[in-house]
């Protein structure tokens, strides 16, 4: 894993005009592969696939798996590359199995500002159009690339963009605020012009795209791109 | 143009009559449109009677008119495709589609029907996207309901309560691009009581493009914010595709046909001034509404937006469908073909009579002579004859075939490093002099166009084609106005 001290973090959506203060904090290198998520499974068995509780997963369940505790014969093509139909309850319990946590949407932002050389790229154009243009390509062939194919940011953590989508532990409160106010003018705000209404830059084309993913899952949800990573808090003596 | 126009005389009567009918009403029940239905009152629900699976169509085919007399309900099922497509020859983009087409499929309700919308993201999708039909009541337009994450689908229902033609797009966030990258097509209501018999009905809807490289720029083009945020357009096209519309894929009808163009713009910017050339629309239904308009010429299509337009073809040719907002027909693509055949008729259209030349000076005109205009300079050598030729292809070439000779895919042909010139010159001169029409292949590329006779004289159509020759890459050489005078016809 690696250290980030932290900082601030402006987020795309967010009701007060605070920065949002994001603590120290340790972060998977790379995004968890199917191979990983197969030794978890492996030891716990109520999360294999065809078994795990319905409430917690979709029918789509690791549907790339070719049986419950083997990837199968494309095993080889699959193993280093991130795993990917699994449900936030799947991801989570993951990642606490292993004594971490999923990263929160601020501290998922947070590590992704950073291109290969700064550790805030939020103002680069040319980082945000290379993002952007990853996310306008459709997913070619049903596989990923391997873990490590990207790039390594500025702090040494690599995939953060250009390889999957990633569960975060809150994911869905873009369209809730989470502050006292209430949240029901705000319940529809991703959409048509309305997306534009709070949001804090509007040229983050990119910010937009992941704020709407985000939005439109649910946590049993199981999605051909869309992986995870860990982390864990960093006791401040 | 229809043979038979109505008497506007009499028309004008019927208006004055009317007006003074109007006024007396108003003056005294103070509700001038008594006659009229009120539009504001509830929408009467119809029975819903039995189910159908809605028959959606690929542009630019548009799916039969609805025969039944009775409300139903009608199931959608509309598949969210990203893929990668040709936007014009040599030049590929990722559209984001629904149904795998640009402008998506078309769909066909009747009023008061109630439609199922499923709407499947394509599991190798990469993004969220939802679906806004600007023929629903209700908020978002389905927005909300619609939102689905790749590889899942979503169901929710509406009662079609509105006749017209609307425009469905994602509204997902950010909304622009997903517009941008074809999200959009249309959705016909068609009213209760149907909708006049005409002989072909089409689909075809505007969209604009914004791409790194510029217009023509060849490989993959990916999307470009600040062009669209500045709204400046590389491809402006009619059904995603420059040529969508043109050569082969033409649109076809025969003489007498009576033809309906249902006619979207999905934007995400530009307003469209549509324009069919060489036809006035006898019919329009402007913005998709149920308002009637007669004897139009060119009818706006807002972004988001839509215009039914009719018309009867009367003679035979190749009518022009463009943004008449004219630059993006000509160098950003929106340009399209409705093919006429059929026998002509000189009465409505006689085509080229005579050709003379008009001196103002003289109080006079007199028939061209076959040689050089007198006071026209001939040029000395080779040279001077590529100067002169030079403004020649200013003036009569370059707005079909461009200022740098490369033409405009599938409409005119290319002059520059172009196979079918350098391999007989002569014959090029003959097609300058005498006019040319029917299948032509240059560079491997089939035209099938009409190139009009160019009314110059021999020194002119000399100095162009030698002009032409040595340049755009050509093989070079000279021809001589007594070549051109032995080929004229």
């Amino acid at each position: 894993m690696v250290y980030l001290k932290g900082g601030t973090y402006v987020p795309l959506y967010s009701l007060d005009t605070l920065k949002s203060i994001v603590k120290p904090f340790q972060m998977d290198v790379y995004p968890v592969t199917n191979n990983q998520y197969l030794s978890f499974v492996l030891k716990n068995e109520n999360w294999q696939k065809g078994k795990a509780i319905q409430l917690f997963t979709d029918s789509t369940y690791l549907k790339h798996w070719a049986t419950s505790w083997s990837l199968g014969k494309d095993s080889n093509k699959i193993k280093n590359a991130p795993v990917v139909n699994v449900s936030w309850y799947a991801a989570k319990k993951y990642c606490e199995y292993l004594g971490k946590r999923l990263p929160t949407v601020a501290e998922w932002e947070f590590a992704a500002m950073a291109s290969e050389t700064k550790a805030n790229a939020s103002t680069d154009s040319g980082f945000y159009q290379k993002i952007v243009d990853w996310y306008a390509k459709p997913n070619h062939n049903h596989t990923l690339g391997n873990i490590g194919g990207t790039f390594k940011n500025f702090y040494g953590i690599w995939d953060m963009h250009g390889l999957v989508w990633e569960w975060t532990q809150d994911f869905n409160s873009a369209l809730t605020s989470g502050e006292s106010r209430s949240d029901s003018s705000l319940d529809k705000d991703l959409f048509c012009g309305g997306g534009a209404v709070n949001a804090k830059n509007l040229k983050n084309y990119a910010a937009f795209m992941r704020y709407a993913m985000r939005s439109s899952l649910k946590a049993k949800y199981s999605v051909g791109n869309l992986g995870f990573r860990c982390v864990k808090d960093v006791i401040v003596h | 143009m229809k043979p038979i126009k109505q008497n506007r005389f009499f028309l004008l009567a019927v208006l004055v009559v009317l007006t003074g009918v109007f006024a007396l009403q108003s003056c005294n029940s103070g509700n001038k449109e008594s006659t009229e239905t009120d539009q504001l009152a509830p929408k009467v629900m119809e029975k819903i009677v039995g189910e159908e699976v809605a028959v959606l169509t690929t542009p630019p085919m548009v799916p039969p008119p609805i025969t039944r007399k009775t409300s139903t309900k009608v199931i959608v099922k509309l598949e969210i495709i990203e893929k990668e497509m040709r936007m014009a020859d040599g030049v590929t983009y990722t559209f984001w589609t629904y149904g795998g087409s640009v402008p998506g499929k078309f769909i066909r309700v009747r009023e008061g029907d109630f439609v199922e919308f499923h709407l499947e993201n394509n599991p190798n999708n990469k993004l969220p996207h939802n679906i806004d039909l600007h023929a629903v009541t209700g908020q978002g337009g389905g927005a909300a309901a619609s939102f689905t994450a790749p590889g899942h689908e979503s169901v929710f229902s509406f009662t079609a309560m509105n006749p017209g033609l609307y425009v469905y797009h994602c509204a997902t966030a950010p909304v622009g691009m997903h517009i941008a990258n074809g999200m959009y097509g249309l959705i016909l209501v068609e009213p209760k009581e149907g909708m006049t018999p005409v002989d072909k009905e089409f689909y075809v809807m505007q969209g604009d493009f914004y791409t790194k490289g510029s217009y023509g720029e060849s490989g993959h083009q990916s999307f470009n914010m600040d062009k669209a945020l500045t709204e400046t357009p590389d491809y402006v096209l009619f059904n995603g595709s420059v040529g969508s519309l043109t050569g082969d894929n033409a649109l076809k009808a025969k003489v007498g046909e009576k033809i309906r163009l249902f006619v979207g713009n999905g934007g995400p910017n530009l307003i469209s001034s549509f324009h069919v050339i060489g036809e006035i629309f006898d019919n329009v239904y402007p913005e998709g509404g149920t308002t009637l308009n007669h004897q139009v010429q060119t009818t706006i299509v807002p972004s988001g937006g839509s215009a039914i337009t009719e018309f009867r073809v009367d003679v035979p040719g190749n009518y022009i469908l463009v943004d008449h907002s004219i630059f993006r027909t000509f160098n950003k693509g929106s340009l399209g073909i409705l093919k006429v055949d059929g026998e002509g008729n000189k009465d409505i259209y006689s085509g080229k009579l005579d050709d003379r030349i008009y001196q103002p000076e003289s109080g006079a005109s007199q028939s061209m002579p076959n040689e050089a205009i007198p006071t026209e300079i001939k040029a000395k050598n080779k040279d001077e004859r590529i100067t002169a030729g030079k403004a020649v292809f200013a003036a009569n070439c370059q707005p079909c075939h461009q200022v740098d000779g490369k033409g405009i895919a599938n409409a005119f042909p290319p002059l520059a490093g172009s196979d079918y010139l350098n391999a007989n010159p002569l014959r090029a001169l003959g097609h300058v002099l005498n006019g040319f029409s029917g299948e032509v292949t240059v560079n491997g590329v089939k035209y099938n166009g009409v190139m009009p006779k160019q009314t110059i004289s021999d020194e002119a159509a000399a100095n162009v084609v030698t002009y032409v020759l040595n340049s755009f890459g050509n093989k070079g050489g000279e021809v001589k106005p007594e070549q051109a005078k032995s080929a004229r016809k």
